[in-house]
């Protein structure tokens, strides 16, 4: 499959990134090369083997549903580049 | 004490002769003097290593050592250290201080060993050379002019560079391998789920695991034995029966069966590289080890497969880089969706966006079963080589880097070439199973050659006895860079 500076454009949509138009060309050669490399899995025959998604068959533990952890939320706050009463502030969205 | 195994400084200060402020003292000079010229570290505060130190001299003065205590260790920048900037190479989080410890610190402040400070590294663990983090490339102690290898170069370079005697690196395609093998020293990483996660900034979940550096194989197993261990706060993390990793350091290798992988061997060897490795065979026959050829058919797609894999759980683990809780926020945006596009754009490097769009890709509508899927299916074929091989062999050895350490910017320049130079170390992780590499030799420009050991699940305590036992016949790991 070969890409397209609208597939580009897209997928910098989806993740959230920011691509400028001049930047949009180079990063389209980049992931080019990078998909041809990608592209050799299609050689070999997989029909039939499970996916695997994880070194471990691991099922998720279970815990007592009670309280463990303790209110730090000053300190992770302390960090955030906005806050006020406890509220991480960002952009109005909803007119 | 330049050259003292963390062993040897252990008994030094248990016995009296030395402090730990004393030792800390050395190891930080030599961190601001040297250590700038390599740029191995992003953050140092002798305030707090010092008072560590002190920590640790009273531990010894009660009586309470234990086989670290006092013995500086320093972290990669991957790890958070309450208190500490934790930057992880990178601009997005160069203002983050971390407001707790990951296990692996919480384990090392609890053995009472120093932190000396968090050490430089690729930019979200996404690299091969160290050259794409955002506070400069780190430089090999062996050559200035060349890469340490990635992404742990900062943590591997300030052990070749006697700044530190042991430090903490992440392996997810070769990360603690690879820079162990371009800087001569020893780099471990166990099976997945032997250490835990937790407060270690993920890259891929399924693939990252937390490891030891240092000079010897005995070494590597006291780091281990700190770092090992279940952690209720990692799902990943495994219940076992605790292990003395030293345990069977001193077993002969007698009747020992290494496999050896025809892939391992076929061509893509720099000839010194394929010299010195052969080299290191012949010592392990002479050791009485039994050679054994076995086949991993489908290793050579772990470097397609993992290109899939290990971008698609960067995509998802870096969404949480948003601007809005910690981190980079875009000084200027128009709303919402502006301001998470640009914090993004102005706080990852160029190889971390280009592993976000691919993993954005890959599991994108339409796409999903094509690529991630598929790239599943073929990363259980890898794994099941493994498993086959095994049934052959008792622990498997190869090169861990088809070449040695190359120049800063050779590289760069194109990411394809900068990828397939984790071909051996790639598979590894696919499959979960513990590796090493240990140095065997040097090129005809002087750079260490590193020899691979692979191990079947659990089997760290087997590969560190085959390292061991290599390293009382030789003396690569007693080598040291000129002008340190």
């Amino acid at each position: 499959m070969s890409l397209t500076i609208d597939d580009v454009k897209r997928i910098a949509h989806l993740a959230r990134i920011e691509v400028e138009p001049q930047e949009a060309a180079q990063v389209l050669t980049q992931l080019s090369g990078i998909f041809t490399l990608i592209g050799e899995m299609q050689a070999i025959n997989t029909d039939g083997v499970e996916p695997m998604s994880h070194a471990q068959d691991l099922i998720l533990r279970l815990r007592d549903d009670a309280v463990t952890e303790h209110d730090r939320h000053a300190a992770f706050q302390a960090i955030a580049p906005q806050v006020d009463s406890d509220l991480y502030l960002v952009p109005k969205v909803i007119e | 004490m330049l050259n003292f195994t963390a062993k040897q400084l252990a008994a030094e200060l248990a016995a009296k002769r030395v402090s730990s402020v004393e030792v800390a003292g050395f190891f930080l000079n030599r961190i601001s003097t040297l250590g700038k010229d390599l740029n191995a570290f992003v953050s140092v505060d002798e305030e707090k290593t010092l008072a560590a130190a002190r920590a640790a001299d009273r531990l010894i003065a009660d009586g309470k050592a234990g086989p670290l205590t006092g013995v500086p260790v320093a972290h990669k920048d991957i790890f958070c250290a309450e208190g500490w900037l934790t930057t992880c190479g990178s601009k997005m989080l160069a203002n983050f201080r971390a407001p707790y410890d990951a296990h692996v610190i919480g384990q090392f402040n609890a053995a009472g060993a120093v932190i000396a400070g968090k050490t430089n590294m690729d930019e979200f663990a996404m690299g091969s050379s160290n050259e794409t983090s955002f506070f400069g490339p780190v430089r090999n102690p062996w050559q200035t002019e060349c890469v340490p290898g990635g992404s742990s170069g900062g943590s591997a370079a300030a052990v070749a560079a006697r700044l530190t005697p042991v430090s903490t690196g992440t392996d997810t395609g070769g990360s603690i391998r690879q820079p162990a093998a371009l800087t001569g020293i020893c780099g471990l990483k166990p099976t997945y789920g032997v250490v835990s996660r937790y407060g270690m900034i993920a890259f891929a979940s399924s693939l990252d695991q937390a490891g030891p550096f240092a000079r010897t194989a005995e070494d590597v197993a006291l780091m281990l034995n700190v770092m090992a261990g279940f952690d209720a706060r990692d799902s990943t993390s495994l219940q076992r029966d605790a292990e003395d990793y030293a345990r069977d350091l001193q077993k002969p290798l007698a009747g020992l069966r290494i496999g050896l992988p025809r892939e391992f061997f076929a061509e893509g060897m720099a000839p010194d590289v394929a010299k010195a490795i052969d080299e290191a065979i012949a010592q392990y026959r002479k050791l009485g080890c039994e050679m054994v050829e076995v086949a991993l058919p489908n290793m050579k797609l772990s470097v397609p497969v993992y290109y899939v894999l290990a971008p698609a759980e960067a995509s998802s683990n870096l969404s949480r880089f948003d601007g809005v809780r910690y981190g980079h926020r875009a000084p200027a945006y128009s709303d919402l969706v502006d301001m998470y596009k640009k914090s993004r754009a102005q706080g990852f490097g160029a190889e971390v966006k280009r592993r976000i769009l691919i993993g954005t890709y890959v599991l994108s509508h339409g796409y999903y079963d094509a690529y991630y899927i598929k790239a599943q299916k073929l990363r259980r074929l890898i794994a099941q080589d493994f498993s086959d091989a095994f049934k052959q062999c008792d622990v498997i050895l190869g090169p861990t880097s088809p070449g040695t350490a190359f120049k800063l910017g050779e590289k760069s320049g194109d990411p394809v070439q900068m990828y397939l130079s984790d071909i051996y170390t790639i598979a590894v992780n696919l499959a979960g199973l513990p590796g090493m590499s240990l140095p065997c030799g040097f090129d005809r420009a002087n750079l260490p050659v590193g020899l691979q050991l692979i191990g079947d699940y659990f089997g760290e305590a087997k590969m560190l006895n085959v390292a061991h036992q290599y390293q009382l016949a030789t003396d690569w790991h007693q080598r040291m860079p000129q002008g340190i």
